[in-house]
């Protein structure tokens, strides 16, 4: 008759898993990649200088330039206005003649509401600081959010982020999220 | 005679231990499956910039990465100081994008090819002028989708 085999101990085993859990525990990274995210236009053969036709009270130009300035609608802005000039770019509640056009448009909850023909250009030079690019980018980004919470709240008494997809969509029409990055050209 | 008397002589009995390695098991597994070991090792130093209006990147399988920035120390006698472009484990030149976008299109599935998104992970002192010849590859490629990932900004 063979021998009964001993028995294996099991009291390490907790501390051997133990030692693995701590190991993942430590190299674990929780943190989700988060970014701006944007639409590339769609690539268009060159030299065709299709000008479409905007007028120009409908274009609100950001211009950077190689020293990491920027220049809004002519006129030199440190970037902590730009959001304002952004929001009142958008919206243009006063209808002023300097600001863009309005026109009719039927939207679901809202009904027949003037939305805006505004389009934002930016533009940057090859030398800009990346940093600042985003940076402006992200202030665009945020005018627009405001504007849609903004609605969101005064319509339906919650943020924007809290609403039915349809109500998100009928905001996304009536604050359209138009930035337009220009090609930027050679310096001469 | 009350009656919650104590038992002055009897002892409370160990706390068994039995259970403990299933606990952690347990635990471990959480740990295993949710960790995502980071897949490249960065040729490049990559500072990214500080934003607010941030949107997450919910699908891991969906996302390719573009580095761009600095190349670390040990590269700099090879490849100098200038911003270089890093795509999978190594350094590339702009014109390697196309063929890098189609061989990442190429290894999804067919359903998810459309919504694929190309994070660019940019050093925040980087010129824009390679970050935009990167993005003319990109449109040229029909990679549209694209996220600058940025940070939040510290409190």
């Amino acid at each position: 008759m063979s021998k009964k085999m001993p028995e294996v101990p099991a009291a390490s085993l907790a501390d051997i898993a133990f030692m693995l859990l701590i190991f993942f525990l430590v190299t674990t990274t929780m943190d989700v990649d988060s970014g701006l995210e944007r639409r590339l236009p769609q690539w268009v053969e060159e030299k065709q200088d299709e000008q479409v036709d905007v007028k120009e009270r409908n274009i609100f130009v950001v211009l950077v330039n190689r020293n990491n300035d920027l220049l809004v609608e002519n006129e030199w802005t440190n970037i902590s206005e730009l959001r304002e000039k952004a929001k009142e770019f958008m919206a243009n509640p006063a209808d002023d003649a300097s600001l863009p056009e309005k026109e009719p448009k039927e939207v679901p909850f809202f009904g027949e509401v003037m939305v805006t023909k505004g389009v934002i250009s930016l533009s940057n030079d090859l030398d800009t600081k990346y940093g600042t690019y985003i940076a402006v980018q992200n202030e665009l980004v945020a005018a627009i959010n405001e504007l849609r919470d903004e609605l969101a709240k005064s319509k339906f008494q919650k943020s924007y982020s809290d609403l039915e997809n349809e109500q998100q969509d009928a905001i996304r029409e009536i604050y359209p999220s138009r930035i337009s990055e220009a090609e930027p050209r050679k310096r001469n | 005679m009350s009656k919650f008397k104590k038992s002055s002589n009897k002892e409370l009995p160990p706390i068994s231990t039995a259970s403990l390695p299933d606990i952690v098991f347990m635990l471990l597994f959480f740990f295993m499956v949710t960790t995502t070991m980071r897949e490249v090792t960065l040729n490049v130093r990559v500072k990214l910039p500080t934003a607010t209006e941030l949107s997450k990147l919910e699908k891991k399988s969906l996302v390719s990465f573009i580095y761009i920035g600095e190349p670390l120390r040990q590269y700099q006698s090879k490849f100098g100081i200038a911003p270089r472009i890093q795509l999978a484990d190594q350094f590339a030149s702009v014109s390697d994008i196309s063929n890098f976008i189609i061989a990442e299109r190429e290894a999804r599935d067919e359903a998810e090819r459309p919504r694929m998104i190309v994070s660019l992970k940019v050093d925040e002192n980087t010129k824009m002028g390679i970050v935009t010849e990167v993005k003319q590859e990109l449109r040229k490629a029909a990679a549209l989708h694209i996220n600058y990932s940025s940070r939040k900004p510290a409190q």
